[in-house]
């Protein structure tokens, strides 16, 4: 027992010297949901954040780069549990990963109370881009509304009169159906919410036949859609229903369980993998030549969150117990996104582009993503005027 | 309105049948052997998992489910010899902890495997499409599974109600130490019953596959809803069984459908639309409460 206490005493000790000068390696808590239904998120994710740390030699703004990966499996108790480890045991410096929003929200709070910075590539809550923003929430992808909103204002300019919307009961599935309405103004049949996780749409399914929309929008991310664009298909309701999804249910995650019945489908995005800046090129043919598969846009999420970590450690030369210096650094934004420009808005949402892509074959044959407008220029999120952040 | 409630019926009997299959193993192994088997799930699970792989590598959906049936039933003997038969004397408790350590060992080992992603199970293209049945489409692999799914109830009703080996079964659920003073191998009836009741999980999983994700843990949630089934249908009870796993399957999926817009009439869009789905989810629950309070040992029970 006393030696146990020694060990302690010494192991504590030994932490706190270490932290006086810059730092010798960036450490990374890398969580993320990579078992279930929703993995294909996190996995795209990861690989698209390891891809970044590869093109920077292994490092991040110079220095060494260790990530630590661990898989929340989509469950809020878990993702605190790792998150505690991450911040105590291991003492990482940024923390990134997450992709659900009820996952985010849950272990948010213990990673601000330690000033730990967390880079989202993916969750962007309602929640934290307003009055719970938080000056070490950063999040490089988008609010979660935005997509939607870009989806709604297409689908009012086309003119449907009569839409149901899908979304899983959880923050982000409230957070779509808020976006979507913000510029859809026709009526909406019906708000279905869904169990998130939740893989037969029969009961769902029945009752949108009822209904006779004509357009349904769901946000439906990971397994989720993939069984309900399915399931929508084998009930013959695709002949005289429209389908409308955000990206994240028309991406390559989706295309690639789906298949054809994916054809012709418009969805919104921030950024497309034809995207033609010199950035994205290399980011896309690299991604490919590495695993084998075309990236989806979270892929893309990971690559600029590890990207701004890059940025920022380079800018404070690796001093990163400076969180002053290091959050500055972070909202300068000083690194070439994939999807073109962009820039932190006060909350440290990203203000940018959204635009409308269509599933058609490309020129190899392959079913897959074409941009073929933009749907929304400089665009921020609605929330930002309630953040007072400090 | 009456088409809507039609093929909410229909989509309620599509997911009673699948539980069907499950709880009327577990129920069996329950009331005649006294024996708790959480680890039902599992061979659930392992039997989705060998109808993906084989339906992959045959291109066959057929030999992929006959595959999955025949080898976790092989599986569950060699379970049941090496391990379970130990417990049979043993009290629920230390069945319990057994069979729960057998879920996470099946889970992680399905995980070293597989992996921990999702595999694909698609239908059949020839049954990825609608019929049309009346007046309206309805899925045509739903179909399948409904006819599936009769075709195994009335099966197993001539099998347990006509047969001699069912009577076996039916005495030793009613009184195993009198069937076995008569001189029936319970111990070989044992076998056959656990590996009999296997074979339609495998089923089970290998049908709803497609319709759901065959994915790691994927056992665990749908074994609660079987052990739901079988507390509504009585231990032991096959008719008790497949009762329970209509009435599930039809208020889980009326309950889903009706209840956001009912309430949506009584309160606030906000409010019905967040109490709506959580009501929803926990009907089930609230009729099995309801059942036990009114029948306790279920509506058909096997030791009456």
């Amino acid at each position: 027992m006393r030696l146990a206490k020694l060990v302690l005493a010494l192991a504590a000790a030994s932490c706190l010297g270490s932290s006086v000068n810059a730092a010798d390696k960036v450490k990374v808590g890398f969580l993320s949901t990579l078992s279930g239904p929703g993995a294909g998120l996190g996995v795209d994710i990861r690989d698209g954040f390891n891809l970044a740390i590869k093109h920077q030699g292994g490092k991040l703004g110079g220095l060494p780069a260790e990530v630590i990966i661990a898989d929340d499996q989509q469950k809020p108790e878990v993702a605190q549990q790792i998150t505690e480890k991450f911040l105590k045991k291991d003492k990482v410096d940024f923390m990134t990963g997450i992709v659900f929003s009820n996952i985010m929200l849950a272990a948010g709070q213990p990673i601000f109370d330690s000033k730990t910075f967390f880079i989202s590539a993916n969750a962007g809550p309602s929640q934290y881009a307003g009055d719970q923003c938080n000056p070490y929430f950063f999040n490089v992808a988008w609010q979660n509304d935005n997509l939607h909103e870009a989806v709604g204002k297409y689908v009012n300019d086309k003119g449907f009169k009569n839409v149901v919307l899908v979304a899983p009961n959880y923050p982000g599935g409230k957070d779509a159906m808020v976006g979507f309405k913000r510029f859809y103004k026709g009526k909406v049949g019906e708000e279905v919410y869904t169990k998130l996780g939740q893989l037969d749409y029969a009961a769902e399914l029945t009752q949108i036949r009822s209904l006779k929309p004509d357009a349904v929008f769901f946000f439906l991310p990971g397994g989720m859609g993939i069984n309900f664009v399915k399931q929508f298909v084998a009930a013959g309701l695709s002949a005289d229903t429209q389908l409308f999804a955000p990206g994240f249910s028309a991406d390559e995650d989706v295309i690639k369980a789906v298949g054809a019945p994916m054809l012709g489908m418009f969805n919104s995005s921030h950024w497309a993998h034809d995207m033609q800046n010199a950035e994205n090129k290399r980011f896309v043919a690299d991604f490919q030549k590495e695993f084998g598969r075309l990236p989806s846009l979270y892929a893309s999420q990971g690559y600029d969150a590890a990207l701004l970590i890059d940025a920022a450690v380079r800018d404070v030369k690796g001093k990163l117990d400076d969180k002053e210096a290091v959050r500055k650094a972070l909202e300068a934004k000083r690194f070439k996104s994939v999807r073109g420009d962009f820039k932190f808005n006060t909350n440290h949402y990203p203000v940018q582009d959204y635009y409308l892509r269509v599933i058609g074959r490309d020129d190899q044959g392959r079913i897959t993503n074409k941009t073929i407008g933009t749907v929304f220029s400089n665009h921020a999120d609605a929330y930002v005027a309630q953040c007072k952040m400090k | 309105m009456t088409q809507l409630i039609l093929e909410q019926a229909l989509n309620g009997l599509q997911f009673g049948l699948m539980l069907f299959l499950l709880a009327a193993g577990l129920t069996l192994v329950f009331g005649i052997m006294d024996m708790i088997n959480l680890a039902h799930g599992s061979l659930y699970m392992v039997g989705a998992y060998l109808a993906a792989e084989v339906t992959q590598a045959s291109g066959s959906f057929i030999t992929g489910v006959g595959v999955a049936m025949l080898g976790t039933a092989v599986l569950a003997v060699v379970l049941e010899v090496v391990l379970l038969r130990r417990l049979y004397a043993r009290n629920h408790l230390a069945q319990v902890l057994a069979t729960f350590a057998l879920i996470l060992i099946a889970n992680e080992c399905v995980r070293i495997v597989w992996g921990a992603q999702t595999l694909m199970l698609n239908a059949p293209d020839a049954l990825s499409g609608p019929v049309r049945i009346g007046g309206f489409l309805y899925p045509s692999y739903r179909l399948l599974i409904i006819g599936v799914g009769a075709l195994i109830a009335g099966l197993l009703y001539v099998l347990v109600a006509r047969t001699r080996i069912g009577m076996w079964v039916r005495a030793g659920a009613s009184n195993r130490e009198m069937t076995e003073a008569l001189g029936i191998n319970v111990r070989l009836l044992f076998t056959a019953v656990f590996a009999f009741g296997a074979a339609l999980c495998a089923l089970a999983g290998a049908m709803l596959g497609p319709l759901l994700a065959v994915q790691v843990g994927m056992g665990e949630s749908i074994l609660i809803l079987a052990f739901v089934v079988i507390v509504i249908g009585g231990i032991g009870s096959i008719r008790g069984a497949l009762v329970g796993s209509l009435l599930v399957g039809l208020v889980d999926t009326l309950g889903r459908a009706m209840l956001p817009a009912m309430l949506r009439a009584l309160f606030s869009p906000e409010v019905a639309s967040s109490l709506g789905p959580a009501l929803a989810s926990v009907l089930i629950y609230v009729l099995m409460a309801a059942i036990l309070f009114w029948r306790p040992e279920g509506l058909f029970p096997a030791r009456a």
